[in-house]
């Protein structure tokens, strides 16, 4: 049973962490190719204040706020630089904080932070609430796309210099989708750390931010549902199988590579595509 | 009558290459004035420095006598400007229907938080079915934009650029690309519109569609202003006609 509920915590984790990416990166076009930095920003503040005797979950809008700080800042880069430039400037950033914390003995350098104390939540309480957030964010998420907002999101994500001549102020809007997802994703590092009890700098590297990027394109940019479904499967094979722990940059790499060459939409397009057949072969 | 646009000695140079220099014209209300000059006149540029995508280094602009110079695209467009693009740029991943709509919803859209409370479309998609009727495109308002044709994708940017219910309508070589069919259409709509009372500016190649539904044409050359007047009165000074016909030998 202790492992099946390690399997679910793992899952909720993962899910909260690619739906944080899905609404910059799948409802707003913005690709971020450094998006562990924000869950390890939402980690080490958690972590480093339960240490210090605070309630866990007095951590949580703490890690939200130290994340969205970073991605607000990260966000305004975004006004300046599009497309393949924000992609190397975020990941330029997921570097940098983790060159950071690599340096600083404050943040326990290479060693990391180990000994996170227990969220005194118990493992079922600690699970419920995981997948309480991630159920949460998720019908938060549905709700946005159905908005007005949502609606805005699309529109910048197809053509923003467009959606500027309609009159709206997509800057706005874009540091709005950048302090959402990486509030989110804080949140997601903090129950991360209490989740593992240990985090390190190679925690939240590039492999890291390429994994939960593999989880948003294999689902589907954009589809809740689908990148539910990816982050479940692709966050439990490395955990079931070691071998794929083993080689999860290039097996990760290697199905961003296919989805993008076979199927842009990811798995949410697959399967629309095979309903259509289907419903469109019945008498 | 107050002026809707002022273009007031406006200067833009690139480096060494002067692209508008000293262009001055004003608009008054319900006026449609056809914007003229052969390839390289700098007739974009100008466009460009009303819309806010290029500064000048001299002169002003303004709109109902507020001066647009330190207004963002996105701020001018609230002040009441509206453009329609010579290259159309359709939201691919929606119905026309929708492209129009999202631009009816400009007060819901205004504020980037409270959009997240609205979900209702159905008012705006009625406005927008209205305005896609007006451009004669309400069969197509379901339709996607890349299964249908250049004329119709045309229609949609002047319907777009009327959802936002503009003081002062811009619109870029509409008529470019269109067979003369298209174009006669096109510029039909345009004179219905300027006739129901629509501010134009029209920057056009198509001089036979100019001379047909614009009453006052402004003329540049090489960035230069050549002309500004009655449409016949215009087409009758020989600087404008060199500039189009070239000199005689």
């Amino acid at each position: 049973m202790a492992y099946e509920i390690t399997l679910l915590t793992t899952i909720a984790i993962s899910v909260l962490f690619a739906l944080s990416l899905n609404f910059i990166s799948g409802f707003c076009g913005q690709i971020s190719l450094g998006h562990a930095a924000f869950l390890g920003t939402g980690a080490y503040t958690s972590a480093m204040m339960t240490k210090a005797s605070i309630p866990f979950l007095v951590t949580l809008p703490a890690a939200a706020l130290s994340a969205a700080a970073l991605g607000f800042i990260i966000g305004l880069t975004s006004l300046r630089v599009r497309h393949d430039f924000l992609a190397i400037t975020t990941m330029g950033a997921g570097f940098l904080f983790v060159g950071i914390i690599r340096q600083q003995d404050f943040f326990g350098g290479e060693i990391g932070i180990a000994g996170i104390p227990a969220t005194g939540l118990g493992r079922i309480g600690f699970m419920s609430l995981c997948m309480s957030l991630a159920a949460l964010f998720a019908l938060f998420s549905i709700a946005v796309r159905r908005s007005w907002m949502g609606f805005v999101f699309a529109s910048i994500a197809d053509n923003e210099d467009v959606t500027r001549i309609l009159g709206i102020n997509a800057s706005a809007y874009k540091l709005i989708a950048f302090v959402i997802g990486t509030a989110t994703a804080g949140v997601a590092g903090a129950l991360y750390a209490h989740h593992f009890r240990f985090i390190g700098p190679d925690s939240f590297g590039f492999v890291e931010s390429v994994s939960v990027l593999a989880m948003v394109i294999v689902g589907g940019i954009g589809s809740v549902t689908g990148i539910i479904f990816s982050a479940a499967i692709l966050s439990v094979m490395p955990l079931m199988f070691q071998f794929i722990d083993d080689y999860k940059l290039l097996l990760y790499s290697a199905l961003l590579f296919f989805m993008m060459r076979f199927s842009p939409d990811g798995l949410a397009g697959l399967f629309k595509r095979a309903f259509r057949k289907y419903a469109g072969e019945r008498p | 009558m107050n002026n809707v646009l002022e273009v007031i000695d406006v200067t833009v140079r690139f480096g060494g290459v002067t692209a508008v220099a000293g262009a001055n014209f004003t608009m008054k209300k319900g006026e449609l004035l056809g914007f003229i000059g052969p390839n390289g006149a700098g007739k974009t540029t100008l466009m460009r420095v009303i819309t806010g995508i290029v500064k000048p280094q001299e002169g002003h602009i303004s709109l109902d006598e507020r001066d647009l110079s330190s207004l963002s695209i996105n701020e001018r467009i609230n002040c009441g400007l509206a453009l329609a693009q010579q290259i159309v740029q359709p939201f691919q991943d929606m119905s026309l229907l929708d492209n129009v709509a999202l631009a009816c919803g400009s007060t819901k859209t205004r504020n980037a938080i409270k959009s997240m409370f609205y979900t209702d479309r159905s008012e705006e998609r009625q406005r927008a079915a209205e305005l896609l009727h007006m451009v004669g495109l309400e069969d197509a308002a379901n339709s996607m934009p890349s299964t249908l044709p250049l004329g119709y994708l045309k229609r949609m940017e002047v319907a777009r650029a009327l959802a936002l219910d503009p003081h002062l309508l811009l619109l870029d070589e509409p008529l470019a690309g269109l067979n003369q069919n298209e174009a006669r259409g096109l510029a039909d709509l345009i004179q219905t519109l300027n006739n129901n009372g629509q501010t134009i500016l029209l920057i056009e190649h198509n001089l036979r569609e100019v001379m047909r539904i614009c009453p006052l044409l402004y003329v540049q050359d090489n960035g230069r202003p050549i002309a500004y007047g009655p449409s016949k009165e215009v087409m009758q000074i020989a600087e404008v006609r060199s500039a189009y016909l070239g000199k005689a030998e």
